[in-house]
């Protein structure tokens, strides 16, 4: 299974298909989130009931989760998840990683062998930490650093992709239906606060491993259903900030965009949707003063982190969850809760499988964001 | 002995011609006459300039201009242009001189770009029914957000224009253009919630109530500049060049400088209103950043200022120096930008075209980081709602139409502006042909061409699935190329259409 | 007002100048830009060395410096006086159209380009020195008055007038035209006749002003030969172009 050097313009053999990275993907899916506002940590395997459910959103070409809360004995260090095309990439990559950070510990993630889901990449995961003296010689916060470090992987070391990269949360994902790929990984064996899927139907690909959702950098993990029509507008100016769409799917920019708001320009997430699926400028005016500046400001001010065309996106960060339509709303949402768990997904029925007695179930409007914070998680 | 046969013949049909004798008062340069002993009109192809004052005007439609079909042998080295000119020059000794945009064969990019549309995977929008924005903000932004001590974001925004559709009106100053088509572009522009821009002429006293819409340019001549002037517009431009005659100065003719524009200008009448070539206080970037600070602190830094410049060679460069030096808009004006009066040899042949030094400006500034210092305006021969479309896929966030407006007001492109004799009342100074352009009606043109391209853009975003204007900006993705070679496409930053 | 320049930025300084309608005085100057930009009543003096753009769109106010100014002082000056007890650099009172400027010393390259004037507007300089190359370039209007106190040579430079279509430039010289013109001092669009006691009369009260300003005799002066520049046309280039 190649993976996709860095360089866009890269062409591929002729007898490949051309992947995320060289070509420009666009996919429907199906979205699915569950939180414990309580931070009450559960097994992964309602979440791969959740996602099952929306089976024929899907079209076997690409599945994943984002898992919070996983990895507590480690909740101090960067766990990074990584695919390798060979043990080549693999010696090159770990060599970059040795000379950076600390690793603590690293292993194989456990899969399990069913006939579903085949070509794998070697696949394993590192706890590290920044060494402390390049750290300080970069002049950059640790999470920065790390950042950095991420992007440099995937697109200088031909054959490595480093796909999660935040603390006490991983990202599992592949080439083949999420209920599939949940059991390729073992999902029902980790234990988290807050769970994530997608069910990728993109239109002209074969799929590759490191294309499939969530995308993540550092804590932000992003599942995303649409496709967005302003996406070499945001790509063009998020790459203007040292971003590097190296898959050029909407789900790395909407994840660069984010990590953007949120970790550099310190937007809180009710301001980022204000940002991302801004309100209109009549609906602004209409607004009192005080809001009516603030989102006058923000549009103004973020005006190329807009994000329009169809999304209806789950974005998972160390502090809880954030699920949010569109402006028009032009993709399906629901929202379901009960005692302290909240559900979220593409359709209904895909909450009502694991919770069929919901305390209350809604719709979210275009553009509102619905914010579920865990309790003892980043409050921002 | 004039060497020249005319170029336009003037053909009359006698059958429909009722002499009334209209094409004889409509037509400044006296192409038409009557013989009284034949009772009949007549017609001198010579003094014919083309402006087709005389076919559209005619009751009877009696009157058409044709290009004369009497032609030099055929030679593709030696145009009958090139030798008509050499003739010019050998009688006069001068140099060759133009109106309007450069007319040449070059590859129009625009013209080799197609849009994407919406199918299935995302869905189109009906701009009928669903809200479009097409409003557009330009200025510089801060590279950070900032918070009060109670967590409220400051607003620390540099000073923004608002306009309610990407699209403004360029400079064209009162003096090369008429005191009723200044009155026509700054009422539209105030209907429309645009801007106009008042060129290098000063503000007539009565237009000081459009300010709200009006940019107030500086240019090398500063004539009619002073601290009332600058503070009563939007915005102010820095015209450091123009795409008709990037690298050289501006020279209004002493006849042109009569009443109002000799006092608007504030010169004597009579007197050449010359610009020079450079702003001779500013030799170099830093002296640029000068005196875009002057111009701040003189405005109390509520003014966003706009530096224009043609299309060069290095424009890219000279864009990311303007976008560090204070400027919050920079106004990039292509080629085939028009100009009231320019030598042909520079009109013609320097320059480059907007769309590559829009798309490569819009690089530069995004490559360095420094895209979001400045808003950018493109100009230079914008001709309908696609052209608006693509420049701003390209990376525009606005552009400048001139000579688009112009054609509104009645300009049919006879390219003789320089002349003053302009029969459609717009580039003239003579009080019986400036009366026949009516503001009322041509503000109304201009309101209505403005309209029509709003709709029109609404129309094409809505089909690429896109509702905002910034969505827009720089999405080339959304643009393909035709019949491009790779070098070309390389620049504009775009795939060949099949891609 | 006083003000201690000392420590701050320009926009800091000027903000300081702008808040108060009180005279300002400023002290310890280096260089801060713009000071009296588009000022219009009041009176601003400056010890030390003002940085560039000194009194951009001045709009009726004075400004004294004692010490030397930088250049584009009096940039598009709209009305108002400015007096510098020194030299000035290059750009002096680029298209000025209306006030005065007094400079003790000499003053750059290119003073006075494109000065305009227009009914009873009329821009003056005066200089006690002498002055760079390309005086008056472009000269639309207004008076420049040079007047090579304490010069060596002719206190003019290279190109003088080049351009000129309207205004007047008076230089004190006993030099000869033709000499002037033979080593290009002066250029040929350029009308330069010894003045006329009539037409010195123009000029006395601004002699005076200057006289007055810098403390020196003006009875010395006053019989001394000017050579008076004026255009020889109103459109210099309309010889250049082809008719339509």
């Amino acid at each position: 299974m190649p993976i996709p050097s860095a360089s866009p313009e890269y062409t591929g053999e002729d007898d490949l298909m051309l992947k995320e990275g060289q070509i420009r993907i666009t996919s429907g899916c199906a979205v699915s989130g569950i939180i414990s506002k309580s931070g009450k940590r559960m097994s992964g395997e309602d979440i791969i009931k959740s996602i099952a459910v929306m089976h024929d959103r899907s079209n076997g070409l690409g599945g994943g989760f984002a898992a919070y809360g996983i990895y507590p004995q480690y909740s101090d260090y960067y766990a990074f998840h990584v695919f390798y095309d060979s043990p080549s990439a693999k010696k090159e990559c770990e060599d970059f990683i040795e000379r950076h950070f600390d690793i603590i510990n690293l292993s194989k993630i456990p899969t399990r062998k069913i006939k579903e889901v085949t070509d794998e990449p070697l696949i394993w995961r590192y706890f590290v930490t920044p060494l402390p003296t390049k750290l300080a010689a970069s002049q950059l916060d640790e999470r920065e650093f790390t950042a950095k470090c991420v992007f440099r992987v995937n697109t200088s070391i031909t054959g490595a992709y480093v796909f999660s990269s935040g603390k006490n949360m991983g990202v599992f994902k592949a080439v083949g239906f999420p209920e599939d790929v949940g059991r390729f990984y073992r999902l029902e064996e980790y234990y988290g606060w807050c769970f994530t899927a997608h069910g990728r139907y993109p239109t002209n690909t074969p799929g590759w491993w490191g294309g499939a959702h969530p995308f993540a950098l550092l804590d932000y993990s992003v599942v995303h259903n649409g496709e967005i029509s302003s996406y070499d507008a945001n790509r063009r100016t998020i790459e203007m900030f040292g971003y590097k769409c190296t898959l050029r799917t909407d789900t790395e920019v909407i994840t660069y965009i984010i990590d953007y708001l949120h970790r550099k320009q310190g937007l809180t997430f009710d301001e980022i949707a204000a940002v991302i699926a801004a309100p209109f400028w009549k609906t602004i005016e209409g607004m009192p003063q005080k809001s009516r500046e603030t989102h006058e400001y923000l549009r103004i001010m973020f005006a190329e982190q807009l994000i329009t065309g169809p999304f209806s996106i789950l974005v998972g960060f160390d502090g809880g969850l954030m699920a949010l339509n569109d402006r028009l709303k032009l993709r399906s949402m629901v929202v379901g809760e009960k005692d302290d768990m909240v559900y979220i997904a593409s359709e209904e029925a895909a909450i009502r499988i694991i919770e069929p007695q919901l305390e209350k179930i809604w719709a979210p409007k275009g553009g509102q964001p619905v914010i579920i914070r865990v309790e003892g998680g980043n409050q921002q | 002995m004039n060497f020249i046969y005319p170029e336009y013949e003037i053909v009359r049909n006698h059958e429909k011609c009722t002499n009334c004798g209209i094409c004889k008062k409509e037509c400044a340069n006296e192409a038409h006459g009557f013989m009284e002993s034949a009772s009949k009109m007549t017609c001198d192809d010579a003094k014919c300039v083309n402006c087709h004052r005389c076919s559209v005007l005619c009751p009877t439609k009696a009157i058409k201009i044709i290009k004369s079909g009497n032609t030099y042998k055929e030679n593709t080295n030696w145009s009958n242009k090139t030798i008509n000119e050499i003739q010019r020059q050998a009688e006069s000794g001068g140099v060759l001189l133009s109106g309007m945009g450069n007319p040449e064969n070059y590859p129009v990019y625009f013209d080799k770009i197609l849009l994407n549309a919406s199918q299935v995977t995302n869905p189109s929008i009906d701009p009928l029914r669903e809200p479009m924005e097409s409003k557009v903000h330009l200025g510089a932004r801060p590279k950070k957000i900032e918070r009060d001590t109670d967590g409220k974001i400051k607003s620390n925004l540099k000073p923004q224009m608002f306009l309610s559709m990407p699209v403004m009106f360029s400079a064209m100053s009162y003096g090369s253009i008429s005191y009723n088509a200044h009155e026509s572009l700054a009422r539209a522009a105030t209907e429309l919630g645009v801007m106009y821009n008042t060129g290098e002429g000063g503000l007539h006293e009565n237009f000081y109530k459009y300010g709200k819409n009006t940019i107030v340019q500086v240019a090398s001549g500063r004539f009619g500049v002073h601290p009332t002037y600058l503070n009563s517009g939007s915005a102010i431009e820095i015209k450091m060049g123009q795409g008709g005659k990037p690298g050289i100065g501006g020279h209004l003719p002493g006849t042109k400088i009569v009443g109002d524009i000799s006092a608007t200008r504030m010169i004597p009448e009579g007197t050449d209103a010359i610009s020079p070539a450079p702003h001779h206080d500013i030799y170099s970037i830093e002296d640029l950043c000068q005196l875009i600070y002057s111009l701040k602190e003189v405005t109390n830094y509520t003014k966003p200022v706009i530096v224009k410049i043609a299309a060069v060679h290095n424009v890219a460069a000279i864009a990311s120096g303007i976008a560090r030096s204070g400027a919050d808009i920079i106004a990039l004006d292509g080629f085939r930008g028009g100009t009231g009066a320019a030598p042909t040899r520079i009109r013609d042949n320097v320059g480059l075209p907007i769309e590559l030094a829009l798309a490569c400006v819009d690089d530069r500034l995004r490559d360095e980081g420094i895209r979001n210092n400045v808003s950018i305006i493109a100009g230079g021969s914008i001709r309908s709602s696609a052209d608006v479309v693509k420049a701003i896929a390209l990376g525009a966030d606005c552009v400048y139409i001139g000579s688009a407006a112009l054609i509104a007001l009645g300009c049919h492109l006879c390219r003789t502006c320089h002349a003053g004799n302009c029969n459609w009342g717009i580039a003239t100074q003579i009080p019986e042909l400036t009366k026949r352009l009516n503001p009322e009606v041509g503000y109304k043109r201009l309101v209505n061409l403005m309209t029509a391209w709003r709709n029109e853009i609404k129309e094409m975003m809505g089909g690429m699935g896109i509702n905002a204007i910034e969505s827009l900006k720089g999405n080339r993705l959304m643009l393909r190329g035709v019949g491009m070679n790779e070098k070309e496409l390389e620049i504009l930053g775009i795939k060949h259409a099949g891609e | 007002m006083v003000i201690s320049a000392a420590q701050l930025g320009f926009r800091e300084l000027n903000e300081k100048i702008k808040s108060t309608s009180e005279d300002a005085c400023i002290n310890d100057c280096y260089g801060q830009r713009f000071i009296a930009c588009g000022a219009s009543d009041k009176t601003i003096t400056i010890n030390g060395t003002p940085g560039n753009a000194l009194g951009a769109y001045l709009d009726g106010a004075l400004v004294q410096v004692n010490g030397n100014a930088q250049d584009a002082v009096g940039d598009t000056m709209n009305g108002g006086k400015i007096v510098i007890h020194g030299n000035v650099g290059d750009a002096l009172g680029y298209s000025m159209r209306g006030g005065e400027i007094y400079v003790k010393g000499d003053a750059g390259y290119r003073t006075g380009i494109h000065m305009k004037q227009y009914k009873e507007i009329k821009p003056v300089i005066v200089i006690g020195g002498s002055v760079g190359s390309f005086l008056g370039e472009y000269l639309a209007g207004g008076i420049i008055i040079v007047l090579g106190l304490g010069a060596e040579d002719i206190p003019m430079g290279h190109f003088t007038g080049t351009g000129m279509h309207g205004g007047r430039i008076y230089i004190r010289t006993n030099a000869e035209v033709d000499s002037l013109l033979a080593e290009n001092l002066l250029v040929t669009q350029v009308i330069a006749e010894e003045a006329t006691p009539e037409e010195l009369t123009e000029i006395e009260s601004y002699i005076s002003e200057f006289a007055a300003l810098f403390g020196m005799g003006e009875a010395k002066l006053a019989n001394d030969r000017f050579l008076l520049l004026r255009p020889n046309t109103n459109n210099p280039y309309k010889q250049l172009y082809t008719k339509i």
